[in-house]
């Protein structure tokens, strides 16, 4: 599938999974692969339910060589000013006590909301209406999605929300059919099917699940996708493997005295314990590069969904350089992809 | 035996022992796990305990959330919420004890309303209300709110020498120091407050401004919600000040000297800043992290001359060179985020955790794993002898 029919699926897709397994990486990379190809791409950050701050890391501003906190305001990651024609990536914070000003502010309460956003009033509101920040944070999610498909000015072509850890997000997602289901009136029931309406439909909306090739990651990815589309109702587009050692072809049997008479053929001099660091860290690859073809080959027997892999990066700081060598494997398991798997 | 991170909680004594003179609690040491996500809390608080429980204490571990395997490994998947007795793996034996407990927030929830309830008729209504029933999932902090509960119930049964906490991932703030307080908080909040007076003065008595909140929020989001709100708050009516003062004792042994906080992170940049942000607002509360575990570090390897993987990449072993490079290389990297820490926490004790071959999912693995964090707080944890005594 060409990387344009990739972002042409939906307009919003939500990348979720367990906590740290990259979900801020991937949505970077996607935004970025957006922009290659000429696609304007907005990344929006979601606080975890309860916190009303975004997280403080940069992150995502790093990937981009940048050092921005995102807020509120639209930081621009990736500008427009690139030799080739390419989207710009933009990134936002959305948080539950801002959208809540904004949504009274909207609905003719401009004096109240104020002050009913600030002092912890939020949590009195969450605690009387379940799911009330989720569906401030949804429906102002559903706003910009609207404006995309609308096509207005500076509206973007493709949003990107790095949304919370999965067990968080199944919740998040399943919100609205909650509130749905309780005894709750006025504009807010009508936000909550607006936004159900667009959580239930793929070419709005649709999941990228994130996992690392480990045991634990992937059977609560396994899971988190079943409730996804049980509770929540949404359509599963992907699941990318992330941090996946690149394949090295290392012997099965290789020893020291291998090494060593190898070496010597040549006319170098390998000594004794030259030779066993290279054994011990060939066997702790070797170890890693099978524990994670396992899991993989688990992941797609249990999980019905196609598949895309980002390599491990060999460093603890992902910039730029980072950035485009997973976008470059992003980019080449498209080639491959195709929305049902095969 | 492991001096780290003393001092700084002894200024913090200064101003928080009032609790002093009431009698004598049981003096279990408390190890608090703090982190990002998914860095290893989990696994590291149950290996501390595992380390205690070898050397002889009866150490209980509060686990929250641990991944399915791990939990089957201890057989606390299917118990509910009470410490249950872990055995050692086959063929061996520990001089103490391992107890485990995963924590079910909402009954221990129950369980506190059960407790301060004057009547069973009281507690039942509360757990019927809407609101109630809500505030477990809804109001931030629950979770770590009642895992400082379990804590402190655990505490108080005098049948442990140490208890590790596990926590929610924590990015933002405090939370799980700022818990107890939570729910103390949310009774104070004015809206709320504003909420209780009908029941008491009528609504004429109220202020403009609060009678204007309250209709708003039916606006917004139906009336049942104020009436379901206002009940709670007439159901909840004399509880309070028993909530009040149980999270006041738990927030104050939280601030004890016999609480310990181990910070645990990835040896990636992202999380040890993370990491780092959360020490920082430990300080702020005048206390200090004892030890950092920065778990899942690539082992180092010494490099092989230029030459030889040069022959090697001729004799068509070039693979193996090139894993060397890149173990290498991230190995490096990551020396300079445990230099980074070292320097951010210098009283703190700064332990490098291997990757392990396998995944932290049975006793077997917590045990190697638990071998690796040996000098950490939890260690000799009933030897540790006067740990109130502040001045040494
Ligand atoms: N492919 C990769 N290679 C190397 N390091 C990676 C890779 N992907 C992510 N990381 C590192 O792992 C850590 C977690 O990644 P990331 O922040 O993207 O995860 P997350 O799922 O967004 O985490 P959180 O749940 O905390 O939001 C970061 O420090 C990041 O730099
Ligand atoms: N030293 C280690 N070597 C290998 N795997 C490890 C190590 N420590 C932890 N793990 C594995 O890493 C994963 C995450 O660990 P764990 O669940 O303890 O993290 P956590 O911080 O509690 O996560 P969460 O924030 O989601 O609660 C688990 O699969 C665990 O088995
Ligand atoms: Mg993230
Ligand atoms: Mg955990």
């Amino acid at each position: 599938m060409v990387v344009e029919e990739f972002f042409a699926q939906t307009r919003v897709f939500v990348v979720t999974g367990k906590g740290g397994v990259g979900k801020t990486t991937l949505s970077g990379a996607m935004a970025n692969l957006a922009a290659r190809h000429g696609l304007s791409c907005l990344v929006v950050q979601m606080a975890a339910p309860g916190a009303s701050r975004p997280p403080e890391t940069a992150h995502l501003s790093r990937l981009f060589g940048q050092d921005g906190v995102l807020d509120y305001e639209e930081l621009v990651l990736k500008p427009l000013d690139g030799p080739e024609p390419a989207g710009q990536v933009r990134a936002r914070a959305l948080r539950a006590d801002t959208a809540l000003v904004e949504y009274l502010h909207a609905h003719g309460m401009k004096r109240l909301s104020r002050r009913l956003a600030t002092s912890g009033a939020l949590d009195v509101v969450a605690t009387a209406v379940p799911g009330m920040p989720d569906i401030l944070v949804l429906g102002k999610l559903k706003q910009m999605e609207r404006a995309a498909a609308a096509g207005q000015p500076g509206a973007p072509d493709v949003i990107v929300l790095d949304a919370p850890a999965a067990g968080h997000a199944v919740r998040f997602l399943q919100s609205p059919h909650g509130l749905l289901g309780a005894a709750t009136g006025g504009p807010v029931r009508a936000q909550a099917e607006e936004v159900v309406a667009m959580l239930s439909d793929p070419t709005r909306c649709q999941v990228v699940l994130v996992t690392t090739p480990e045991e634990t990651p992937v059977s609560e990815t396994v899971e988190t996708a079943q409730a996804l589309e049980d509770k929540a109702g949404a359509a599963l587009c992907t699941v990318v493997v992330n941090g996946r050692m690149p394949h090295l072809d290392l012997p099965a049997d290789l020893c020291a005295e291998v090494l060593v008479g190898a070496a010597g053929r040549r006319g170098a001099r390998l000594s004794e314990p030259g030779a066993n660091e290279l054994v011990a860290a060939a066997a702790l690859r070797r170890a890693r590069q099978r524990s994670e073809a396992a899991q993989v080959e688990r992941l797609a027997a249990e999980l019905p969904l196609p598949q895309l892999e980002l390599p491990f990066c060999f460093s603890t700081e992902l910039g730029p350089a980072q950035l485009a060598l997973l976008t470059d494997a992003l980019e080449s398991g498209l080639a491959s992809w195709s929305p049902v798997r095969l | 035996m492991n001096p780290a991170g003393e001092e700084p909680r002894e200024q913090g004594d200064g101003v928080r022992h009032d609790g002093r003179d009431a009698p004598a609690p049981p003096r279990a040491q408390v190890v608090v796990c703090i982190g990002p996500g998914g860095v290893g809390k989990t696994s590291t608080s149950a290996a501390l305990a595992l380390l205690a429980a070898r050397e002889g204490a009866r150490a209980c571990v509060v686990t929250i959330d641990p991944a399915r395997r791990l939990a089957d490994a201890l057989g606390i998947s299917s118990v509910g919420n009470e410490p249950s007795r872990v055995p050692p793996p086959a063929g061996q034996s520990w001089a103490g004890e391992l107890w485990a407990v995963m924590l079910d927030a909402q009954q221990t929830f129950d369980e506190l309303v059960s407790r301060y309830a004057t009547s069973e008729g009281q507690a039942a209504a509360i757990r019927a209300n809407p609101v109630y029933r809500n505030l477990s999932s809804a109001l931030s902090g629950t979770q770590e709110y009642m895992a400082v509960e379990k804590l402190f119930e655990l505490q108080e049964s005098g049948l442990y020498d140490l208890i590790v906490v596990d926590t929610p991932p924590a990015q933002h703030a405090l939370d799980f120091m700022e818990a107890p307080r939570h729910l103390a908080r949310l009774l104070d909040n004015r809206v709320f407050r504003m909420l209780m007076v009908p029941t008491r003065v009528g609504l004429r008595a109220l202020e403009m401004g609060a009678q204007l909140m309250l209709r708003t929020i039916a606006k917004v989001a139906g009336g049942q919600v104020v009436t379901d709100t206002v009940q709670f708050f007439t159901e909840f009516e004399g509880m309070e000040a028993g909530f009040r003062a149980r999270a006041q004792r738990a927030d104050e042994l939280l601030h004890s000297s016999q609480a310990r906080f181990v910070l645990v992170c990835s040896p990636r940049r992202d999380t040890v800043e993370e990491a780092l942000f959360l020490a920082s607002q430990l300080r702020h509360e005048g206390l200090a992290v004892a030890s950092v575990v920065v778990n899942r570090c690539y082992p180092r390897f010494d490099a092989v001359p230029e030459d030889v993987a040069d022959a090697l990449r001729e004799e068509g072993l070039g693979g193996v060179v090139a894993n060397l490079a890149d173990l290498r290389a991230v190995g490096e990297k990551e020396e300079q985020q445990l230099a980074r820490v070292r320097s951010f926490l210098p009283e703190a004790l700064v332990l490098r955790v291997p990757l392990l071959f396998t995944e932290v999912t049975d006793v077997v693995s917590l045990a190697e794993l638990a071998g690796h964090l040996s000098g950490a707080p939890a260690a000799g944890a009933p030897a540790a002898g006067a740990p109130a005594a502040g001045g040494s």
